[in-house]
């Protein structure tokens, strides 16, 4: 294997990143240009031109565009009205993707939040702490790839003799039969969740467990002089004190479920009644080369964030409000 | 992680009682044992995967990873020497290993620069209409990038069309300068978030150096690039972190823009192996452990700007 059998990859990096020292030395210079007429709007112009041009032609006009696609049929040549839609909730096929996307939305921000704060609160302040964070927050450098792989293996399934998987092997030595588990609908989508949870509860432990830090700790101690069992503390003192990172650990958990396509596609491809919404979206659109059907999937999800965006914009504004 | 904790309390309660006592040491042992079980749960899994990478490919297929502590004299980097570099099927990874690279740096620095740049304008720049392009870019965040795949494919490979008037023509790139569009897609999807944490970041910095600075004459690109620049840098630092992890551990964008031959990165090939499970899974093991390695790495070594960065993003926002 000789490195000069890529050097045209090489070659491409060098060029794009020498492309874009280019483009910063011109915006630099117009920058200056418009600084020294005194100018703040063409200068701010000059600033916010690249990433808005790139957020513009990337997603904004884009997303316009995938809305009026999920009105188009599959090649995007007629006007199909709502057929689309009406085709997302009433085939068979569609409507077990809604259902499962629901189960996961509402199941994975739950538990990974749940168990990410119980264990934040059992390892606050116990010997080891950091090596216990650690070790749960490894699987966020992980890529959903990865972890798809990491799991496959767990849940790897042989007919008879010895197991390669080790939830089979456990099975086995207890004195079960060996399961197939990612064919097992509906179970399966539970193992698929597994995965995610798995990485996400290290980001819900680290968000917590630095909230847990900002409790004050004279409240705990006046409600335990009081009289206040554990459980009173936790559920009136600790809970409400953390709120808001408890609901920004939900929502970012919630997006990120949302938009989950790479456990699906590498673990069972969508079949045997895993599909979610991601997933079909890209199914239909690139592999069935539907556009409109994928397009209207798309939509359905972008339906589903947009209350969080609104209670996002919600939140910030009374922030500033207050901050002012 | 960066929070120093004190010691643990072991501090008795004035006027406790025998029960209360061993209520407390009880549940401070299961405390312990639930704790430990967790930590467990999410460590076997990826030592299983490492161990099974170290194993001859028969073994692999044979028994479990657990059976390696029967013989671990049969650890052997062949399977990642086959995955690596043989040019028979399910190997010549370093190719895909490469195109990782490759789509990874400019996937990191165009978008962390261009994010840098428009967070001062927004932060520090007063112009009108500055508050509204904000909130635009903040609820930009939570558009799935879904939203975007179909249009933007058809953007680069036929060009943009009102009626039959052309806007701009298809890119028709091919072979390996597929890669410019991964790099791109990337940027685009990078922006919103860089931008605001960035924002949020810059907004926090004394407005009386700036006032100074434009005192003494310099202009927003001097001051932009003298003085914001080096305060930002640890904030940059952890952005670059998220994005570099981001761009490293995709698949989505990586397959839908550089699906071709030439251009797969690591990740997509390893999706479509994780897919099928066919004959190659044995090679699995070693292939997924190269991908998952550089980022670990990255992640553990540069786990405090990583927290510093996730804190400032989930818990002000």
């Amino acid at each position: 294997m000789d490195i000069s059998d890529y050097t045209d990859r090489f070659g491409l990096l060098g060029v794009g990143l020498l492309a874009f020292a280019a483009v910063l030395l011109a915006l630099y210079g117009l920058a200056e240009l418009a600084s020294r007429r005194d100018r703040s709007r063409a200068v701010a112009f000059v600033f916010l031109a690249p990433a808005v041009l790139f957020l513009v032609v990337g997603l904004v006009y884009p997303a316009i565009r995938t809305v009026a696609m999920s009105f188009f049929s599959g090649d995007g040549t007629q006007f199909v009205g709502l057929d689309n839609y009406s085709w997302a909730v009433t085939d068979p096929d569609a409507l077990r993707v809604l259902i499962n996307t629901v189960l996961w939305i509402v199941i994975v921000p739950l538990v990974s939040t749940v168990v990410g704060l119980v264990y934040a609160v059992l390892i606050d302040g116990r010997r080891g702490e950091r090596a216990y964070k650690a070790l749960v927050f490894l699987p966020m450098g992980i890529s959903f790839v990865g972890a798809s792989i990491i799991w496959k293996l767990v849940y790897e399934y042989d007919a008879s003799g010895d197991q390669i998987g080790l939830l089979n092997q456990v099975l086995v030595w207890s004195g079960g039969d060996p399961v197939n588990w990612l064919n097992e609908t509906p179970w399966n989508n539970f193992l698929l969740m597994v995965v995610l949870v798995w990485i996400e509860v290290g980001f819900a432990t680290v968000v917590l467990s630095a909230a847990l830090k900002g409790v004050p700790t004279e409240i705990v101690e006046a409600a335990r002089i009081d009289g206040a069992s554990p459980s009173q503390i936790f559920w009136s003192v600790t809970v409400p004190s953390i709120r808001s990172a408890i609901v920004v650990v939900a929502v970012t958990v919630f997006i990120a479920t949302l938009k989950l396509f790479d456990i699906v596609r590498a673990m069972t491809g969508g079949h045997h009644g895993t599909d979610v919404l991601a997933h079909n979206m890209w199914d239909q659109a690139f592999r069935l080369g539907n556009d409109g059907r994928g397009a209207t999937m798309a939509v359905l999800l972008f339906a589903l964030v947009i209350p969080v965006v609104i209670y996002q914009v919600r939140n910030m504004r009374s922030q500033e409000l207050e901050t002012r | 992680m960066s929070i120093d904790t004190k010691a643990p309390e072991a501090v008795p309660t004035i006027g406790e009682s025998r029960g209360e006592r061993i209520r407390r040491v009880l549940s401070s042992r299961v405390a312990s044992v639930v704790a430990l079980v967790i930590a467990a749960l999410w460590t076997i899994p990826t030592a299983g995967l490492f161990i099974s990478s170290l194993r001859p490919e028969d073994d692999i297929n044979d028994s479990g990873w657990w059976m390696f502590f029967t013989n671990p004299g049969s650890a052997t980097l062949e399977t990642y020497n086959y995955v690596l570099y043989s040019n028979t099927q399910g190997g010549g990874l370093i190719r895909n290993l490469i195109n990782t690279i490759v789509i990874t740096v400019p996937g990191v620095v165009v978008p962390v620069v261009f994010a840098a740049m428009a967070a001062y304008a927004l932060s520090w720049i007063d112009f009108r209409g500055r508050n509204l392009l904000y909130i635009a870019i903040f609820a930009l965040q939570v558009v799935p990038l879904q939203m975007a795949l179909i249009p933007l494919l058809s953007f680069f490979s036929q060009g943009l069309h009102i009626g039959d008037v052309t806007i701009t023509p298809a890119w028709e790139l091919e072979g390996v300068n597929t890669i410019v569009q991964v790099w791109i897609a990337h940027s685009i999807f990078g922006l919103p978030l860089a931008i605001f944490l960035l924002h949020n970041f810059m907004r926090e910095l004394p407005g009386d150096v700036m006032e100074a600075a434009r005192i003494d004459g310099a202009s927003h690109s001097q001051i932009f690039r003298k003085v914001v620049l080096p305060l930002v840098t640890p904030a940059i630092a952890s952005i670059a972190i998220f994005q570099f992890l981001w761009v490293w551990n995709d698949f989505l964008v990586g397959r839908t823009f550089g699906g071709g031959e030439a251009t797969r990165p690591l990740t997509a090939v390893l999706g479509d192996m994780a897919g099928s499970w066919g004959n190659n899974w044995t090679r699995l093991p070693a292939a997924g452990f190269i991908a998952i390695i550089v980022p670990l790495l990255v992640f553990l070594l540069l786990q405090r700007y990583f927290v510093r960065g996730l804190l400032a993003g989930s818990v002000k926002g």
